[in-house]
């Protein structure tokens, strides 16, 4: 019986077992910023520690930093702080910092792929929980807490219980118009919100092959949405072409060995699963959510569902999402009018999702009374997409084109809803409360839906909107 | 040995599924450079209104002030790794938390701190939950040594995840002391990975 990645990862960097008898595991990789980091430097200097590796640590700000202006000081003076913290901790202990205007600044999620820092086979950890982005690469990548943070300081290791692998195969093909994101929402809305609890998964099968990495790191994200705490897709030749040649990648033959060590983490075809799960990709359509999780979506042309339909603890939960949400039971989605959207985030604030709305907004308008923000990931992402015209292209259209970070994802920057607005944002969570506004209301959805719904003024489905199905 | 198997304390049932650490610690309070001050800021959202008035929250029921158990439902803690959120509820006084299910992190940013996660199903859950609103006076017994808890003179079982449990029986539930014993076996396992060309 063969490996799945996931096993094999675990076994190489398997430090030992602990007296608890859970695996002390070696992490290839920690990422830190500003929001969960300053706290850990701190239990580290009262314990009298150093910090192990720091060459295996990589800081960026990503959290708190403003999209507007962001010279210093920051106008949120706790904001500014934390920025310092992390500068001057960084500093003290000789971990590299990509730094506002460093040209690599970022969401931390996206800086490290774009920059080659994950690479296939490794561990990888954060104190985030969308670490889980980086399984794109064949990573096992975890989201961590602040004293886990500590731990991998002083360490370079985490104490932990292995999990069991649930293989996801979406097979067939995506119809037009439908995204990584529609699929994402589609696993979750089918396997639930806790339905990935103890699992890492493994996504596979001819629709996740087909997908480019940037589609592949959308997919993952959402992968602890599910209550999964890591998603990986096997490293192939895509995932190859996308690491060659860039920044902190080896090069020339150096690249050539890395390739065929990479390679040889891929699951063996006969490698065993403590779960098998099939989606037909043919059935997915672009995905909404109409309530307060993740798994409460549905697909765009149904209607938001009946509480009545349900009972006990189940109707409660649906009817007070509703409320919240203040949707009407079996009223279409399509049509209820946003007024913010909101395209950015690690889930989907790369290159690739500026250019695909950059291709069908060309032509039309934001709607009246809808605010709409354009937020790249990376310094790198804002970079490319001006070099390429696209903010210019947003910016006609009616959107704000604004400086990189976590923005409106979670609002803890300047950039927030009011009182209680909808936003259709490409994020990833749809929490009450998510997105800086106690009674602001979220409905997630891929950039393309963003952009469609953002154009008419309510939830639209961007197939009809910009003529999606014809074209293809 | 006892105290470290037993627990104790009055007890409030939250009820919810799916109750994620932005609603036990909205995003705003997680500007801090230290966890110190975060009691206060526990479920705000739910707790008060914007203006700071009062929503009625159980948490805030004077019956319920002191309580060191808090019972929830399924899934407890999803969503972001906020270790703030953990954070919150114990210096808000909590203990322990008793769901159904919890997500991981939160399940292991508990442990770190020495917060028991204790699992039961919804049937005598909610029978504890009945009672312990009844009863917000009475005093719950919690063993981990034999995953039972006494509450109003009744008895009910839980489980735990054993790596989580053993940490606590042997109250080293935080693990970075262990952790930095294995100095040289993490070196060879370092040198033996490589893979640090991407650093500059």
């Amino acid at each position: 019986m063969g490996k799945n990645l996931y096993q094999k990862v675990w076994d190489d960097h398997l430090v030992g077992t602990l007296e608890n008898r859970q695996c002390q595991v070696f992490m290839a990789l920690h990422l830190i910023h500003e929001v969960t980091s300053p706290q850990a430097f701190g239990m580290l200097k009262d314990k009298g520690l150093k910090v192990a590796f720091p060459e295996r640590t990589f800081a960026t700000v990503d959290h708190i930093i403003p999209t507007d202006d962001q010279s210093r000081p920051f106008q949120d003076e706790m904001a500014d702080r934390m920025i310092s913290v992390l500068a001057e901790s960084t500093q003290t202990h000789g971990i590299e910092f990509f730094q506002p205007n460093s040209g690599s600044q970022g969401i931390v999620h996206v800086v490290g792929p774009e920059l080659g820092l994950t690479q296939p086979g490794m561990t990888i950890c954060c104190g985030d929980s969308h670490t889980s982005t980086h399984g794109a690469f064949g990573c096992i990548a975890l989201g961590i807490g602040t004293s886990q943070v500590r731990d991998v300081l002083a360490s370079q290791t985490l104490a932990m219980d292995p999990l069991k692998v649930r293989r996801i195969e979406v097979q067939g093909t995506l119809g037009p118009g439908v995204t990584a994101k529609d699929v994402t929402l589609h696993i979750i809305r089918t396997l639930g919100v806790n339905g990935g609890v103890g699992f890492a998964y493994e996504y596979a099968g001819p629709v996740i092959d087909q997908m480019t990495m940037e589609e592949r790191m959308t997919v993952c994200n959402m992968s602890i949405e599910g209550g999964a705490r890591c998603g990986y897709i096997n490293p192939d030749q895509t995932t190859f072409d996308y690491l060659k040649g860039r920044e902190r990648v080896p090069q020339d033959a150096a690249f050539e060995a890395a390739v065929e060590r990479w390679a040889s983490y891929a699951s063996d075809a006969d490698a065993s699963y403590d779960d098998i799960v099939i989606i037909d990709g043919g059935e997915i359509e672009p995905t909404v959510t109409w309530g307060v999780t993740p798994g409460q979506a549905i697909n765009v042309r149904e209607r938001v569902p009946d509480p009545s339909t349900v009972s006990g603890l189940d109707q409660e939960l649906m009817s007070d999402a509703l409320r919240y949400m203040q949707l009407e039971p079996g009223a279409p989605i399509a049509g209820t009018a946003i007024d913010v959207a909101f395209i950015g985030s690690c889930t989907n604030g790369r290159i690739s999702d500026f250019q695909a709305v950059a291709q069908v907004i060309k032509g039309h308008r934001v709607a009246d009374g809808v605010r709409a923000i354009a937020v790249p990931g990376s310094e790198k992402v804002d970079a490319e997409a001006r070099a390429l015209g696209l903010d210019q292209v947003f910016t006609e259209a009616g959107f704000e084109w604004r400086l990189p970070g976590c923005s409106m994802c979670l609002a803890m920057n300047p950039d927030k809803l009011v009182g209680d607005e909808v936003c259709a944002s490409s994020s990833n969570r749809n929490f009450m409360g998510r997105q800086g506004s106690a009674t602001g209301r979220t409905i997630l959805m891929s950039p393309v839906m963003v952009a469609a719904s953002a154009v008419s003024g309510c939830v639209a489905d961007a197939r009809v909107v910009f003529g999606l199905e014809q074209s293809s | 040995m006892s105290d470290l198997h037993q627990r104790s304390g009055r007890a409030v049932y939250v009820p919810g599924n799916d109750i994620d650490t932005d609603r036990i610690i909205p995003a705003r309070f997680l500007k801090c450079v230290t966890f110190d001050e975060l009691g206060p800021a526990l479920f705000y959202d739910e707790r008060f209104e914007s203006e700071g008035a009062s929503k009625g929250h159980v948490l805030d029921a004077p019956q319920h002030a002191g309580a060191s158990v808090l019972i929830s439902d399924v899934n407890f803690g999803c969503g972001s790794s906020r270790e703030h959120a953990p954070q919150a509820l114990q210096k808000f006084g909590f203990k322990v938390v008793i769901a159904e299910s919890f997500a991981e992190i939160f399940h292991g940013n508990c442990t770190t701190l020495g917060i028991p996660c204790l699992k039961m199903a919804a049937e005598p859950r909610g029978m504890l939950a009945d009672l312990v609103t009844q009863l917000p006076e009475a005093e719950m017994l919690i063993d981990l040594q034999t995953k039972t808890l006494i509450f109003a003179n009744q008895s009910f079982n839980f489980d735990m995840l054993e790596s989580s449990r053993e940490a606590f029986l042997s109250g080293r539930f935080d693990p970075l002391d262990e952790l930095l014993v294995a100095k040289s076996k993490i070196a060879e396992v370092a040198a033996r990975l490589g893979n640090v060309s991407m650093s500059r």
